[in-house]
């Protein structure tokens, strides 16, 4: 009896249907790389945006009431704080450590020769006691100052005529605005993150697959029978990063669509912001975020094929999901102009032409080329390193 | 058929198998006998081309696994120790995913997991997932799987691991059978019973290298001793890690 008659295989399909297959039936990796990430990150962001929104607001709507020491020395300026809507309060005992033990955010003092230099038509000194390290502080720190200095140049203007002087004197330079900003390029500063965000799920969506498919195989002892059938073992690797890149794909795709939905709910109708995503939008930048994917998928396969076991795996791999917050932080701290030759660095190129796909503006399609060809080429090295890594003896033994 | 001369392999400083030379011919059952770590697993695995032999000549129906790695994984049908099942699969794809690999089409995959669902009796367990399966059943899957593609020559390592005791007995039934059939049979195995009832031919392997080797009748007439046990202990020294 001898063996059947067999057609020449391709490994790498089957090998691509058997692990969908199977990680799919896997509810764990299902829920983290389809759902959770989709759903979270936007949700998470929008939730963000409406509590600080609604936090700063009630903060600059909410009646301002300072503790004043001295407030009968300056009586025209108290006047002035009444009519703004401010509530004087008594002064404390230790302004100093009420501020500091938060009980007052803010605490004014007019100083003793605030009336003489008043009336000499000299600065009257008002000191603001605050904390400005503290962030709730910021928005009545703001307010007061700001109080302190429209009636200060109230005043100031008032003077000046007295003495017969036209007030425009005062105003030697007109500023104007010319505000070449679109509602849609605008869009950029509250969509600042979304490189971030998807950064990220190009590495994560595709981590649980790559953790599976290689460190769990080995582990599990399926990577030795395996490796006795007769595919060349890149095959077999490439199979598996292909359902890698897969996930990774859908879960980018679901994250693109889910934002899509959830940013018109965003509270920025007031400031002129054009949030929505056109469908065009949304595929351009999958265009420019699949070579990501590809790369973190060699890069995790790569990783995984190292580790012994699912656990060695992880904790490779929490240090990788930092790889892509790198220039997304760089680009959030310091933001640059996109230049050319950028366009031919991995991750920062994607950072940057989310950006202006985002703006709205047309993005060159060499930009593009160069975006895409670069990722690639580094994405398909790592893949090749990962098959020789395939090839080694040792890569069937597991941690016993 | 299998010609193994002189093999030899190390591990860094552990040399774990030294000098291991052996036949196994068509129509036979060839029973590698010996303590744990003593050295079979790696012996199998160079068999089966997922280790390199550092030295020493191996040839399966002609076939150098060095050479001809391919040609000889399709002759061959291997379970190995870590039966290595997908437990997200059910059997039936477990095994059909193999008979893919094997470039098998779908037609000659149902005839066959047919055939091999009734000689394991696995009628019950066919078309469920894999997860939760007990040993018996793992084992028969992990046959099946290794005998889609009809291979000529069989290697078992530690195939009865874990099994009871009628799960063994149907094990040893198929494996007969497959003697029948005209398949040269390998197994693996640290326990005398097993050899005693299933080897035509039993090599004994110790500390890497083969201390003894023939049938039952020829290795008890040259230890001098009257049963099998007590010829195994005199031929290997001691009875460490041996069960009986």
């Amino acid at each position: 009896m001898s063996g059947v008659k067999q057609r020449q295989v391709n490994g790498i399909g089957t090998v691509f249907r058997k692990e969908t297959r199977e990680n799919f039936r896997d509810r764990r990796t299902v829920f983290n790389t389809l759902l959770l990430g989709p759903i979270l990150f936007p949700f998470m962001f929008i939730a963000l945006v409406w509590f600080t929104t609604s936090a700063e607001q009630e903060r600059a709507e909410k009646t301002l009431e300072v503790p004043v020491i001295g407030a009968e020395l300056a009586p025209s300026l108290m006047r002035f704080l009444e009519q703004q809507g401010t509530v004087i309060k008594a002064p404390p005992v230790d302004p100093e450590a009420v501020v500091r033990s938060q009980e007052e955010l803010v605490v004014l003092r007019i100083l003793p020769e605030y009336p003489e230099k008043w009336l000499a038509g000299e600065p009257a000194p008002v000191e603001v006691i605050a904390d400005p390290s503290r962030q709730e502080s910021s928005v009545a720190i703001g307010r007061v100052k700001n109080l302190l200095a429209v009636y200060g140049q109230q005043t100031g203007l008032l003077r000046l005529q007295l003495r017969g002087v036209a007030p425009q004197a005062m105003a030697a330079v007109d500023v104007r605005d010319v505000d070449l900003s679109t509602a849609k390029s605008r869009a950029i500063l509250a969509m600042i993150f979304l490189p971030y965000v998807l950064m990220i799920t190009a590495f994560t969506g595709g981590m649980h697959l790559a953790m599976d498919t290689t460190a769990g195989e080995k582990e599990r002892k399926s990577l030795e029978p395996l490796f006795i059938n007769p595919v060349p073992r890149w095959q077999i690797m490439v199979g598996k990063l292909l359902t890698t890149t897969l996930f990774a794909m859908a879960s980018l795709a679901l994250t693109l669509v889910s934002f899509k939905l959830v940013l018109p709910l965003m509270p920025v109708g007031t400031f002129g912001i054009d949030l929505s995503l056109s469908v065009t939008a949304l595929l351009q930048i999958l265009l420019v975020i699949a070579p990501v994917a590809i790369l973190a998928a060699s890069l995790l396969t790569l990783l995984a094929s190292f580790a012994k076991t699912y656990r060695e795996a992880q904790s490779y791999m929490s240090l990788v999901v930092m790889i892509p917050l790198i220039p997304s932080i760089i680009f959030m701290a310091n933001p640059i102009k996109p230049e050319l030759w950028m366009m031919s660095v991995p991750l920062f190129s994607q950072n940057l032409l989310i950006g202006e796909i985002i703006r709205g503006d047309g993005v060159p399609a060499l930009w593009y080329a160069l975006s895409i060809g670069s990722t690639l080429v580094i994405g398909l090295t790592l893949a090749a390193v990962a098959a020789t890594l395939y090839n080694r003896p040792r890569i069937i033994f597991s941690g016993s | 058929m299998i010609v193994v001369k002189n093999l030899h392999k190390s591990f860094g400083d552990v040399k774990a198998v030294c000098g291991v030379s052996f036949e196994a011919r068509d129509g036979e059952i060839t029973g590698l006998l010996g303590p744990n770590g003593a050295g079979k697993t790696t012996t199998l695995r160079m068999l089966y081309s997922l280790l390199p032999p550092d030295e020493g000549e191996i040839r399966i129906d002609g076939l150098d696994p060095g050479k001809d790695a391919m040609e000889i994984k399709r002759t061959l049908g291997v379970v190995p120790d870590g039966r290595g099942l997908y437990n997200r699969l059910t059997a039936r794809e477990n095994i059909e995913y193999f008979g893919e690999l094997h470039g098998m089409t779908r037609a000659q995959m149902n005839e066959r997991i047919d055939h091999l669902t009734k000689t394991l009796g696995m009628e019950d367990f066919i078309d469920r997932r894999t997860e939760g399966f007990s040993q018996g059943q793992r084992v028969k899957v992990a046959i099946a799987r290794a005998m889609v593609h009809s291979p000529q020559t069989v290697l078992l390592d530690e195939p009865s691991n874990g099994l009871d005791v009628m799960a063994t007995r149907a094990l040893r039934n198929y494996i007969l059978c497959l003697k029948r059939d005209g398949h040269s049979v390998v197994l693996s195995t640290h326990i005398m019973q097993e050899v005693a009832a299933l080897c035509d031919r039993i090599v004994i392997i110790a500390k890497g290298a083969v201390a003894a080797d023939g049938t039952a009748e020829e290795l008890m007439e040259r230890s001098g001793s009257s049963s099998l046990e007590d010829a195994f202990v005199k031929l290997i020294g001691s009875d460490e890690g041996l069960l009986a």
